[in-house]
């Protein structure tokens, strides 16, 4: 789901920290340097990085712009291979009896049942090429906020950390306690009842 | 500020709060809304209200799901003890409709559909559309801020205790009889 989906999830983050020298050039540094890498010709199974909001398939910052009005726009891209479990123990097992005919033996040790998985796994990752997962971002620099188009776990972890990487900057996601804390400009006694706040039991 | 995960945790009941006050308030007192968003025509409630209730031991979850579904087994959940985890709302605002799920204890927007806007014919409508699109979340994103911060100044206040929240349970009550 994109910005320009029918219907969008949105996870909403504030960014702690702002560039101390050229804006443009940092993020422009950044995404060129955490671009995603294509995976299919190696035996790598995930990688995550930044591609271009117009190209997803074309990570190329040089000939896609990231910047929309007054927003730099650009995209997570987290490419996974899936390799069936099925096909990983077909080729597996066929390993095995193999290696156990070869050697005239009954049993294997744990320790090469487990590199015969690794080889296994290594060799069919050549093979399956990546599934690309994307996710779209826009990102208000002068507010500090930046919208992620997803509610996904394991894509805001991504994001979070990607982002960090890329730009040296944290971003805060913003539930009901940072709203409270960080967005709204609370006085000290409204500050101290939040503090100490706890439920009221407003049902029941 | 707290570590973020540890205030995730412990104070996911605010946004549960806020959810029931909220229902509370577009059964009640649309004006307060139409105070805070000049704009408002309505806010409705959608078609899915999720509570949960873990008080004493258990670990019941409720959904109510459809168009034109009833809420009394929401009220009656409430009457038990059971939070707002999430809600679907219809924000109307001009002549126009945001319907979105929004979750308490994250604040994240799920299924969140704006006004149409005009297709895009070419590359060149793409940047154009991104605005209008960016725009449009905006606007709900906004409202839902501007909502939030109206019930923390309740909340957060000495009125929560003595007045709203007696407001609440009464409501709680006289719609489940």
């Amino acid at each position: 789901m994109g910005i320009l989906s029918s219907s969008v999830s949105i996870t909403r983050y504030r960014v702690d920290g702002i560039f101390e020298k050229n804006v443009m050039e940092a993020v422009t540094n950044g995404l060129k340097k955490n671009a995603i890498r294509d995976i299919d010709s190696s035996i790598t199974e995930k990688t995550a990085g930044w591609t271009a909001f117009e190209n997803p398939y074309i990570p190329d910052f040089n000939k896609s712009s990231f910047s929309i009005d007054t927003y730099f726009v650009f995209s997570l891209r987290i490419d996974k291979k899936n390799i069936p479990v099925k096909v990983v123990k077909k080729f597996y097992t066929a390993e095995v009896v193999k290696k156990l005919k070869d050697n005239e033996k009954n049993n294997l040790s744990r320790n090469e049942k487990k590199m015969i998985k690794e080889r296994v796994v290594s060799r069919l990752s050549l093979k399956i090429p990546a599934t690309p997962n994307i996710y779209d971002i826009i990102w208000d620099y002068e507010n500090k906020k930046i919208i992620f188009f997803s509610n996904l776990k394991a894509a805001n972890e991504e994001l979070e950390s990607l982002f960090f990487k890329s730009f040296q900057l944290k971003l805060i996601r913003l539930f009901p306690y940072t709203m409270a804390d960080l967005e709204f400009n609370l006085s000290e006694k409204q500050k101290d009842i939040l503090k100490n706040i706890s439920t009221s039991g407003a049902t029941g | 500020m707290l570590d973020v995960s540890v205030s995730y945790n412990k104070y996911k009941f605010l946004g549960y709060e806020f959810l029931t006050w909220l229902w509370f308030i577009i059964e009640n007192d649309q004006k307060k809304l139409q105070s805070i968003d000049k704009e408002l025509v309505a806010l409705e409630i959608g078609n899915k209200i999720t509570l949960e209730n873990s008080s004493n031991n258990k670990n019941e979850t409720i959904v109510i799901k459809g168009d034109d579904a009833g809420l009394e087994e929401g009220m009656l959940s409430l009457k038990k003890g059971a939070d707002v985890k999430d809600i679907n709302l219809v924000y109307k605002s001009g002549d126009f409709n945001w319907q979105f799920t929004l979750k308490g204890e994250s604040f994240s927007f799920e299924g969140l559909k704006v006004p149409e806007t005009a297709p895009i014919e070419s590359e060149k409508d793409i940047e154009g559309s991104v605005i209008e699109k960016n725009f449009l979340y905006n606007k709900a994103i906004k409202f839902i801020d501007d909502v939030y911060m109206a019930f923390l100044n309740e909340r957060l206040s000495e009125k929560w205790e003595n007045n709203i929240l007696n407001k609440i349970k009464q409501w709680i009550n006289i719609e489940y009889k």
